[in-house]
């Protein structure tokens, strides 16, 4: 049977794992290399390695870190923030990436998401989507709108409108992340990760709002989510992803274990 | 231990040879060269994305040297779409012909409330003879990504179940396929690729 992801998501900023709350007060946790091959030994389905600098004069320094961090690791690792082209994907992918995450530029030139595609295939492209309900609107989940710049503007598009036509220009995943839930600790977005995972095909990624494993049950079950990133729940209580497959396995969740 | 990965402009070939160079073999990558496939001890066809890009294995010549090389006894694993390669073809790219080492062809999942593409971690039920997958025990996972897939037949070396049961490894004597990516199924992919290093024809002990 098929089992739902448990991805863990590694924040680099200038070649170090960073922590922090909303990008600011970063504290260093480490190395990357290091901390990738310890989720993966721990149990986690894929590794996200996302460059919260994502400037052109980080681009090199990424880049030994993709390839550092790929060397010895044998699950699935996916790359993003700054991707801006299907040659900065290129190098990503040289460097030993299997999935790049593309997320403001795809918004800005969607035709990025058929290029990257169709050069290495659907399944290495995922679309990241920073989504924000909009409360004023009649239907706050089917209304909810794409938000670019870490969250901080409209990009003048409905979520499960731009997941549809993602996946239509060739994108192999979607990792929707709920501007909402992001910090809070209360909880996945259920109900809009439903409505997306609902409009497309491909699977989703749910993130934004982990703070204890019922949220991880409840995004697989009513949430219909295919995955979810952990990033913060490794912080606060729940040691590791085997722990947190444990747990949900526990609740009927089918993961995958041992691990 | 030389390998020979075959590329075929389909995709990308780094975490293949990654995992291959972990296990200690030697990587030699070719594109068209049909000398290196002449001399090969070993060869990887791996592949992702759409069946129609085979289609660049006749334009080179390939097709024909990895015929031989088969006929040879040279051990053979084809990934992903290089495993569906193996077939008559598949309904992805119905003017596409395959290698037609197994006489079936492949075909998209049918319909079904499951999405498809199948993507992440899921579970093997291993015919008990099969030399590649030696050792992986049931509830072990393996990583899969695709929309198409082989028939179970009587070449099946290992059977997955999603939206229906299909072919996630076939095996017969020394042409092996293997539905996923053993490149990035953790321990358990990392055995299978060893045990597809160490495969010996059985003839020549």
């Amino acid at each position: 049977m098929i089992t739902k992801r448990i991805i863990a998501c590694l924040d680099v900023h200038g070649g170090r794992v960073v922590k922090g709350v909303q990008f600011v007060d970063l504290i260093d946790a480490g190395d990357p290399a290091t901390q990738a091959a310890r989720h993966a030994r721990e149990g986690a389905d894929e590794i996200v390695l996302l460059d919260i600098t994502a400037t052109h004069e980080g681009r090199q320094t990424l880049l030994e870190t993709v390839r550092r961090t790929a060397l010895e690791l044998f699950v699935p690792f996916c790359v993003g923030g700054g991707i801006r082209s299907a040659k900065d994907a290129a190098q990503v992918f040289e460097a030993g990436a299997d999935k790049v995450s593309v997320n403001s530029a795809a918004l800005a030139h969607p035709t990025l998401i058929d290029a990257i595609g169709r050069s290495f295939g659907a399944q290495a492209v995922v679309v990241a989507i920073d989504a924000r309900r909009d409360p004023e609107a009649a239907d706050p989940v089917r209304d909810a709108q794409v938000f670019v710049q870490g969250g901080r503007k409209p990009a003048g598009r409905r979520v499960v409108e731009w997941a549809r036509e993602a996946e239509g220009r060739g994108a192999g995943e979607i990792l929707l992340t709920s501007m909402n839930a992001d910090g809070t600790r209360a909880g996945f977005d259920c109900e809009l990760t439903a409505a997306v995972s609902e409009a497309v095909n491909i699977p989703v990624i749910a993130s934004g709002g982990a703070g204890t494993v019922a949220h991880f049950v409840d995004v697989f079950g009513r949430g219909r989510a295919d995955a979810a990133l952990a990033a913060s729940i490794f912080h606060f209580g729940v040691s590791s992803a085997r722990s947190l497959k444990e747990e949900l396995a526990k609740a009927g969740v089918s993961v995958r274990l041992p691990c | 231990m030389r390998i020979t990965v075959i590329d075929y402009k389909a995709g990308n070939l780094t975490s293949v040879l990654k995992a291959l160079r972990h296990l200690g073999a030697e990587t030699v990558v070719t594109d068209g060269d049909l000398a290196l496939v002449e001399v090969a001890e070993r060869l990887v066809l791996p592949g992702v994305g759409h069946f129609a890009a085979t289609e660049r294995l006749d334009a080179t010549g390939l097709t024909s040297a990895i015929r031989a090389a088969i006929a040879r006894g040279v051990p053979f694993l084809g990934i992903c779409v290089g495993m569906q390669w193996l077939y008559a073809g598949s309904s992805e790219a119905p003017a596409q012909p395959g290698l037609g080492y197994f006489t079936e062809s492949c075909a998209r999942f049918s319909e079904s409330p499951e999405k498809v593409p199948h993507v992440g971690w899921n579970s093997l039920e291993v015919r008990k003879d099969s030399r590649l997958l030696a050792g992986v025990e049931p509830g072990e996972y393996v990583y899969f990504t695709h929309s198409y897939k082989a028939p179970v037949t009587a070449d099946t070396a290992a059977v997955t179940h999603y939206i229906e049961p299909f072919a996630s490894a076939v095996e017969r004597g020394n042409v092996m396929g293997v539905q996923f990516h053993p490149e990035k199924s953790g321990a358990t992919g990392l055995k299978i690729l060893h045990n597809f290093l160490s495969w010996k024809s059985k003839e020549t002990k």
